[in-house]
């Protein structure tokens, strides 16, 4: 089906999330939208599945004009999209995920679904169990289920909110294939993301979004240099790797073992120095996680020992790292690093060193303004911190660290970042480096790995690679070691624990 | 105590649990939508009392039903709508609530302390009755009790095996997800508000028609038993099967605090009286071991197999709440 935006307005108060933007997109084809963080791309494309609802403009559907007032109508006319974060019931079954949405009828069509679900699963190569609960399940796999959800409902169009964040590259690849194969069957295909290679590999054709506006359509073959332009209003790059020298140790970790009922990771080595970066990578629950949060001090180790400043803290609580300067940022910044519901002063009140009782509010304000100036936040100092874009408040979780740590732990520093501010945050954390603070990070974007670590550590199924230096190792090889080529056999063992 | 006794004990925990079942199953319809209705306890004794005068006035024990519905359908609504529309907070209004109908009860039921009223009769239904022992047991009561039975399984289809139900766990788990499913979120709150209301107040005029016929003021013994009903909903995991399972523990404790009092002279009447109440909490407490660490730790310590067991008895027994209770959701 033929889609036209027309003239689409949306407010947020004062802020101007679409401006005037009009699209069409013909069907059978697959789109890119392409915009950096708080550019507007997920509230237009909320704006045409129905989730909200536009303050002007109009909407087509081959012509015909489409009023939607809920998601509701948006199904029925044809419209699917699957969200930025993924909009399921982690506590239930697959199979109930599955039925969840469908219209008619008072009893579960329990054999049909399951039956549906298993075709349709077998014809895209995606393997699901529709007993498995859906929290068991990989980000990448709870959209494959969403996909296939859509599509029995009898989608003609789908819209892909950023669906490559997160996910491994080999489920990146099935998404990709299915997507291809989807508009080779005359299917309307919305893919929103701020990755320029995979708007060069999949996209028929491209729209960019800058501040609310539609800036500018590109067709294949793509100018990149073009589109950074347009995302971006400038030229911008990653830059060549910036060398610190090395100071003194300040982690050791020696003959290691860390484990939960699901995974155990033993005999890792290794001595951290000031300013230099070690990168962990590996598929997702292969260990990496367990080993920062053993250095953060938030799960006991089973075995080994953790040195910090020379220091034995194995053992010691969160909080005597906290006071040795360990950090640790994770990945769920609204679950875990930012607190929802409180504003960014309030946050700044609280991480700052406690003296008096009341809060000094005119000092907390002068030193957030400071800050959002400093980090270039997009927000104010009232604005609470589920408004700001992810980009904001990832910038806002590192302008709340403390100065002169030694050790910052990260998970995914720059997921679902633009590369504009992945590249702002990289230069932040150099700017640590120079400090003399270490930094220890996982990732699951290789290049950032290659980029900006000194050493890398791979993991898999629990096991740790010898460290390899970042200089020398190029994404192929760093690709094979994730794939678990290069470790001694028994690849299912760890598998087999996790059901 | 003889067998004899025995059965028609039982055949009393059956018919005075049936409006705990009532309040429980109710507000587990509420829950399951992600609204507390925490007024339960004022709401059985303003429907009580309410139904008690009704009937009285009317002569009409159908009337008396139908008022203690509509109290209980009425005060659920003003929760809804101070939730929904209002954006206030639903434990703030329910406890208010509690505090002003259980007020109101005893203040607006004073003309009818202790009259005489209809009360519901016995229904033994033909045949059934007849047989030995499961007769007496399940099938001579008045309809209300049948009607409890009915309504366990019956809420327990609906909320594990239909497509409506379906929906209802999912607006209470994640309200935003349900909404881009299609779901009229906040219409289907009020529904179910309402639903769980009724039944909370269909507790009232079981009580002042039935189990415990008349209206006795702060002597009636229906203080408390909203409290318990909420305990139950948690305690049943928001599950109909389950609640109404605590609900029957919670009859027969009562029940044997009774029959064993003559037996155990040195212990204090109130004692026996007040035990079901801290058996509850020590259920409870049982309910959630398995979110505790250590015994996540002892479970990896064991071999396989009997791992996978005890995690999925643990599995089954823990209660998590629908994710999204008690918070209020905006459609656009
Ligand atoms: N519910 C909301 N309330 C207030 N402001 C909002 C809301 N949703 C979005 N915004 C603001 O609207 C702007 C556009 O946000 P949007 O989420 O559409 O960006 P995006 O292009 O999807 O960015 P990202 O790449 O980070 O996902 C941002 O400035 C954001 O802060
Ligand atoms: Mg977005």
């Amino acid at each position: 089906m033929k889609i036209e935006l027309r003239n689409i307005h949306k407010f947020f108060g004062p802020v101007h999330a679409n401006n005037n933007i009009t699209l069409s997109i013909p069907s059978g084809s697959i789109q890119g939208l392409l915009g950096e963080n708080g550019a507007g791309k997920s509230t237009l494309m909320k704006i045409l599945s129905g989730y909200l609802r536009p303050d002007r403009g109009e909407i087509l559907l081959d012509g015909k004009p489409l009023v939607l007032n809920s998601p509701a109508d948006a199904i029925r006319a044809g419209i699917g999209m699957l969200h930025q974060d993924p909009l399921d019931f982690p506590p239930m079954k697959v199979l109930d995920n599955f039925m969840m949405g469908y219209p008619r009828g008072l009893g579960l069509p329990k054999r049909e679904a399951r039956e549906a679900l298993l075709s349709l699963a077998e014809q895209f190569g995606f393997s699901l169990d529709p007993d498995a609960y859906v929290d068991t399940l990989t980000i990448g796999e709870r959209q494959q289920l969403e996909i296939l959800r859509l599509l029995w409902l009898g989608a003609k169009i789908l819209i892909f909110d950023e669906p490559t964040t997160g996910i491994s590259a080999q489920q990146k690849e099935k998404l990709f294939a299915a997507l291809r194969r989807l508009a080779s069957e005359g299917k309307t295909i919305i893919f929103v993301t701020h990755k320029l290679e995979e708007v060069e590999v999949l996209c028929d054709r491209v729209a960019v979004l800058r501040a609310g506006k539609l800036v500018g359509e590109a067709y294949p073959p793509y100018n990149l240099d073009d589109l950074v332009r347009m995302m971006f209003g400038k030229v911008i790059s990653k830059g060549k790797r910036i060398e610190i020298p090395l100071g003194k140790p300040v982690l050791q970790v020696k003959d290691l073992a860390v484990e939960d009922y699901r995974l155990r990771i033993e005999g890792v080595n290794l001595e951290v120095r000031e300013g230099e970066v070690i990168g962990l990578a590996g598929m997702e629950g292969s260990g990496q996680r367990h080993l920062l949060r053993a250095c953060a001090g938030l799960i006991r180790p089973v075995g080994g020992e953790i040195w910090v400043d020379g220091e034995n803290m194995t053992g010691k609580t969160y909080h005597s790292f906290l006071r040795k300067g360990v950090a640790y940022l994770p990945a769920d910044r609204m679950k875990e690093g930012l607190v929802p519901g409180l504003t960014l002063s309030e946050h700044f009140a609280l991480a700052q060193e406690q003296t008096g009782f009341v809060i000094d509010r005119a000092a907390v304000l002068k030193r957030t303004e400071e800050h959002i100036k400093r980090f270039n936040i997009r927000g104010r100092p009232d604005s609470t911190v589920e408004s700001l874009s992810g980009g904001n408040q990832q910038r806002a979780l590192l302008a709340l660290l403390r100065p002169n740590l030694r050790l910052i732990l990260m998970e995914h520093p720059t997921r679902g970042l633009d590369m504009e501010s992945a590249i702002w945050v990289w230069n932040t954390l150099k700017e640590r480096c120079r400090q003399r603070t270490a930094i220890f990070f996982m990732s699951s974007d290789l290049e950032e790995i290659l980029h900006y670590s000194d050493r890398i550590l791979v993991f898999f199924g629990g096991r740790v690679s010898e460290p390899l230096d970042a200089r020398t190792t190029t994404v192929e090889q760093l690709g094979q070691l994730i794939g678990g080529r290069g470790f001694e056999s028994q690849p299912e063992a760890a598998r087999e624990v996790a059901k | 105590m003889s067998s004899h006794e025995i059965i028609i004990g039982l055949a009393g925990v059956l018919f005075t649990a049936a409006p705990i079942v009532f309040a429980t199953i109710g507000e587990t319809f509420t829950e399951r939508a992600g609204v507390i209705n925490l007024s339960v306890n004022g709401t059985i004794l303003l429907s009580a009392m309410s139904s008690f005068a009704v009937a009285v006035s009317t002569h009409s024990i159908f009337w008396g039903f139908v008022a203690g519905i509509v109290v209980g359908m009425g005060v659920a609504l003003t929760v809804a709508f101070s939730s929904i529309a209002l954006k206030q907070s639903q434990v703030a209004v329910g406890f208010v609530l509690t505090l002003m109908t259980r007020d109101l009860a005893y203040f607006l039921g004073n003309p009818y302390m202790g009259l005489q009223g209809p009360r519901v009769h016995n229904w033994p239904i033909p045949v059934l009755s007849k047989i030995p022992v499961l007769g007496t047991l399940l099938f001579n009561f008045d309809p209300l009790t049948y009607f409890s039975f009915i309504l366990i399984i019956a809420a327990w289809w609906w909320i594990f095996h239909t497509r409506p139900g379906l929906i209802l766990r999912a607006i209470g788990e994640r309200p935003a997800a349900a909404y881009v499913r299609g779901a009229p979120v906040n219409k289907l709150r009020y529904l179910y508000t309402a639903l769980g209301g009724a039944l909370v107040g269909l507790a009232g005029p079981t009580y002042s028609l039935s189990v415990k016929a008349g209206w006795k003021g702060t002597i009636s013994g229906l203080d408390g038993i909203g409290w318990i009903a909420l305990a139950l909903t948690i305690f049943g995991g928001w599950d109909p099967v389950r609640g109404a399972f605590g609900a029957y523990l919670f009859a027969l404790l009562q029940w044997l605090g009774l029959v064993l009092q003559p037996y155990m002279p040195n212990i204090p009447s109130q004692v026996l009286q007040v035990a079901p109440f801290p058996l509850m909490i020590l259920t409870l407490l049982f309910v959630n071991i398995g979110n505790t660490e250590w015994v996540k730790r002892t479970l990896a310590g064991l071999p396989p197999d009997a791992r996978r067991w005890a995690t999925r008895i643990l599995r089954w027994m823990q209660v998590v709440p629908p994710s999204a209770l008690g918070t209020t959701f905006e459609e656009e």
